[in-house]
């Protein structure tokens, strides 16, 4: 399996059925594809739709927030942007997940400017990070080598304090008041091998090999 | 609303300088006919109020890549390189604002409010010049109002009188932009006779014109 689809597979375990789901860009969109089957969770996209299905090739003016053609399923609903972000910001958001450049030890994440080189704007994610009940930091564990698990993010912010899970291909980390725990680690790796890849201090209390793998 | 438009018409609205909210998202439910036009019109030192930069070929992007647009208000701009290049060479001002913080500053403009209170963007760059207020112990942002002297609106079905609904996911920004501008341009997605009461978003009153069929 892929990196990414590790990830993808992993965090699709932390949906609950019954769950309102936002997914980011990227490594993100791959998490439905692993979703047990029978659990029904339902997916928000912040362009306006409630219920969002698949992909399609079908001509249609339905999008997602990437911009790609999709599909709507039963009982689903078309929103303006004031609703979306409502729903995003008032908490009615249970998980949402995302990439980003650098996450660090409190919970602060940096995903949408590198000051001088890319500018791609934060879109929704500033609004989704400070809304879900529940932030899911999907990523690569380190950019080619260099740590993006830090002690303090470099970067712009997108928000303080609101990553609760890190997942990336080599472990999962949970952030507590006391910092990042490191919780699971996937069997390619050791415990050594994330600590290495990592700048921010890893709490280890019960670290056990990553879930569903 | 006052009637349907035609293409010269609409193109005598338009002036050098003026503020203009364009709905779309990523260019889906944008008004490609009467961006057209802006486009054939060569008015410059535009403001545009959108949600994103377009692409160079689709949306506001084709304002922004004929050298109208003076600054940009939008929360995202990775879809049109053009963007990118004209704000780092200085030829483009871009105000990159939180969606959801859009969508409310331009609610506030429509709605008569003096701004909204938002936790997005508190302890980010997004503070900066931005008050900080505290309520019920909690520290938010006023995000002050935005308001527009023309609003071109997409992905609408319209009604005889004006009234619009809109079309699966173009809704998004139409119909809070609509609220927004002295002047509410539609162009029409597609017609139908008369919208039931119950199913209208945007009722007549606030629109100014739709832009006739080709």
């Amino acid at each position: 399996m892929e990196d990414k689809q590790i990830i993808a597979k992993r965090i699709a375990l932390e949906l609950q059925d019954g769950d309102l789901v936002n997914l980011g860009i990227g490594i993100p969109t791959l998490v439905p594809d692993y979703l047990e089957e029978g659990k029904q969770i339902l997916f928000q996209s912040e362009n306006g739709v409630i219920g969002m299905g698949p992909l399609t090739d079908e001509e249609t003016w339905l999008v997602n927030a990437g911009g790609n053609k999709a599909t709507i399923l039963p009982g689903g609903s078309y929103i303006d942007s004031l609703l979306s972000f409502s729903l995003i910001r008032g908490g009615h958001i249970d998980v949402t997940v995302l990439g980003a450049l650098e996450v660090d030890s409190e919970g602060s994440l940096a995903s949408w400017i590198v000051p001088g080189k890319k500018v791609p704007g934060m879109g929704g994610a500033m609004d989704l990070v400070v809304g879900a009940k529940k932030v899911i930091i999907a990523m690569i564990h380190t950019n080619k080598g260099k740590p993006k698990i830090l002690k303090k993010c470099v970067l712009p912010l997108t928000a303080s304090h609101q990553a609760n899970l890190i997942v990336t291909e080599m472990a999962v980390m949970k952030v507590e008041a006391d910092g990042l725990h490191l919780v699971e680690v996937h069997p390619e790796y050791t415990v050594e091998d994330v600590i290495k890849a990592t700048e921010a201090e890893l709490i280890l209390d019960n670290v056990v090999p990553m879930k569903g793998m | 609303m006052k009637g349907t438009i035609t293409k010269q018409k609409f193109q005598e609205l338009l002036k050098d300088g003026m503020t203009i909210m364009v709905g779309g998202f990523l260019a889906n439910g944008s008004p490609e006919r009467l961006i057209d036009l802006v486009v054939e019109s060569e008015v410059r030192n535009l403001i545009v109020i959108c949600n994103d930069g377009g692409f160079e070929d689709r949306g506001v992007g084709k304002l922004i890549v004929n050298r109208q647009v003076r600054k940009l208000i939008a929360s995202h701009i990775g879809t049109n390189p053009t963007v990118g290049t004209l704000m780092q060479d200085g030829e483009m001002e871009v105000e990159l604002v939180p969606q959801g913080s859009l969508a409310e500053k331009i609610r506030a403009g429509g709605a008569g409010l003096g701004g909204v209170l938002t936790p997005t963007g508190i302890e980010t760059i997004v503070e900066k010049g931005k008050k900080i207020i505290k309520v019920q112990g909690v520290k938010y942002l006023l995000e002050e109002p935005l308001y527009a002297d023309l609003a071109l609106i997409g992905g609408a079905i319209v009604d005889k009188y004006g009234n619009l609904r809109y079309h699966q996911t173009m809704r998004n920004f139409n119909p809070i932009m609509a609220m927004a501008s002295d002047v509410v341009v539609v162009e029409p997605f597609r017609r139908e006779a008369v919208i039931d009461p119950e199913y209208v978003v945007t009722p007549h009153p606030l629109v100014d014109y739709v832009l006739e069929d080709e």
